[in-house]
């Protein structure tokens, strides 16, 4: 067992998540497992958030049951055959989103987020009630994580929101994250807080 | 001045791929002072990685290229608003070549017109100086670490934080606390001591100019930046929040004059992603001289 959770920190233990990604899957993961996520990335951000929580709906062609919305306004260009090119791609601070996430992972079938900084007690409830996890990136990585896009075939609500608000359908392949709330609520973000808490208050 | 615009395309794009060799230093001996086989190397090794592929594909190191603040000291004379239209200008076409996101939102409408220049964008700031010499200095602070940035009026009762230097080491560290990773640590503070609501602020992001490995002239000051490091990766908040060794890469501190009334703590949050640049320019506009 002491073996076993020693082989889950070093890098070849990284699990796989292709998408889409079944419910039992994600509640076999645990915080502190390290992921890498192959498929369909849809992205959205603060605007996307507040337009689906005020009863918008999803354009045709955007699909998340089962699979992962990533907290993120990308920077893409167009290359010369017209092909958009994510150039850099990191998390947008997640909490921003927390008064609506919960109500996103119920009623779209969500698995998974990718963000980072962690979310609060609304989210991780709703991911346990509805087996979703939520996965922290490195921040600030936007050149690693661009890399793992391998295509963007499409983006939706580009003019409405613009270019960093805009839902941007990533393909992607072995896009590393953390697992920081799984869906048995536990959440790396409390358990490091109250320890970090308790630390200070010994070193005032 | 004419090769002022291409002057500042350059700088500006430095500023977005290349990290300053004090700031890799640092990030480098944090990445070593991690624990083999955490979650902790494991982002630091990411976060090192990504540094040199921005680099090499000359892309931005983070895809929030931020508030883009130019800091320029300048002689008696110089053509203040001719710079204003010259930085406007290579802000848009580093935004049109990906240097920069397109990242200046109107904040009534929501309208982003993709060129990041707007009411307040970019922002400058100019100072003259005696010295003949021009230079230009830039940071690109991103959303996330400006969101974590905290502002405290002594005394602060819950805090038990007064008056003097101890009670400004309490707010300093509660800062680091609340802001736990998410303004993607390890990070570094930039903290005015004094000033009014405004001053503080903008001088605690003017100390973000320092060099990391650079001494404060203040002993004492140097005293509780040097403190508030060790005491700061004491706590394991560790990188991104993870758990961890390093949770602050480096901490300045300036100090203001304040009124009788009020005593301000203003500590700005500064992301791993520490995007820095400066340059002297020579009489046409050129690049001089490279500052970091």
């Amino acid at each position: 067992m002491a073996l076993l959770s020693i082989l889950r920190w070093v890098p070849f233990a990284m699990i796989t998540l292709t998408t889409p990604v079944s419910e039992a899957a994600v509640r076999a993961l645990k915080v502190g497992d390290e992921v890498a996520i192959t498929g369909v990335l849809f992205t959205g951000r603060d605007a996307v958030h507040r337009y689906l929580h005020d009863g918008g709906q999803l354009p045709p062609g955007v699909n998340l049951r089962g699979g992962f919305l990533y907290h993120c306004g990308p920077v893409i260009v167009k290359d010369e055959q017209g092909n958009w090119r994510c150039v850099a791609a990191g998390p947008t601070t997640s909490i921003r989103e927390e008064p609506y996430q919960w109500q996103i992972i119920r009623d779209y079938g969500l698995r998974g987020i990718i963000g980072k900084g962690g979310m609060g007690d609304k989210t991780l409830a709703a991911c346990k009630e509805h087996g979703c996890v939520y996965l922290h990136a490195v921040g600030g990585a936007a050149q690693v994580l661009a890399q793992c896009i391998q295509r963007v075939p499409k983006v939706y609500f580009m003019e409405e929101f613009g270019a960093p608000e805009a839902i941007w359908e990533f393909e992607a392949a072995g896009f590393p994250a953390v697992v920081t709330m799984d869906a048995h609520g536990n959440s790396l973000h409390k358990e490091v807080f109250a320890a970090s808490q308790a630390e200070l208050a010994k070193l005032l | 001045m004419n090769l002022l615009p291409d002057s500042l395309l350059e700088l500006i794009r430095r500023a977005s791929v290349e990290m300053p060799d004090d700031v890799h230093r640092a990030i480098v001996a944090s990445l070593e002072r991690e624990k083999q086989g955490t979650i902790a190397r494991s982002a630091m090794k990411i976060i090192d990685q990504n540094i040199a592929l921005a680099r090499t594909k000359s892309q931005p190191i983070c895809q929030d290229t931020g508030t883009i603040i130019f800091y320029v000291e300048c002689p008696a004379g110089f053509d203040q608003i001719g710079f204003e239209e010259a930085a406007r200008g290579a802000v848009k076409l580093a935004t049109a070549k990906g240097f920069l996101r397109q990242n200046s939102v109107d904040s009534i409408t929501g309208r982003n017109d993709g060129t990041n220049v707007g009411p307040g964008s970019p922002v400058i700031h100019f100072h003259q100086h005696r010295p003949l010499e021009t230079t230009v200095r830039v940071i690109l602070k991103g959303g996330g670490c400006e969101n974590v940035g905290a502002q405290y009026s002594l005394p602060h009762e819950g805090l038990k934080a007064n008056r003097d230097l101890d009670g400004c080491r309490k707010a300093i560290l509660d800062a680091v606390l609340q802001a736990q990773g998410k303004g993607c640590g390890p990070g570094i503070l930039g903290v005015c001591i004094g000033g009014d609501r405004a001053t503080g602020y903008e001088f605690s992001k003017e100390q973000f100019l320092r060099r990391l490995d650079d001494h404060n002239p203040n002993p004492e000051l140097d005293r509780l930046e040097q403190d508030l490091v060790s005491t700061a990766n004491k706590l394991g908040i560790g990188p991104m929040g993870f758990g961890g060794r390093t949770t602050l890469l480096g901490t300045k501190i300036g100090v203001l004059n304040r009124l009788p009334a009020s005593y301000f703590v203003s500590v700005s949050y500064m992301c791993w992603a520490y995007r820095r640049q400066g340059i002297a320019l020579g009489s046409q506009g050129e690049v001089r001289q490279w500052l970091y």
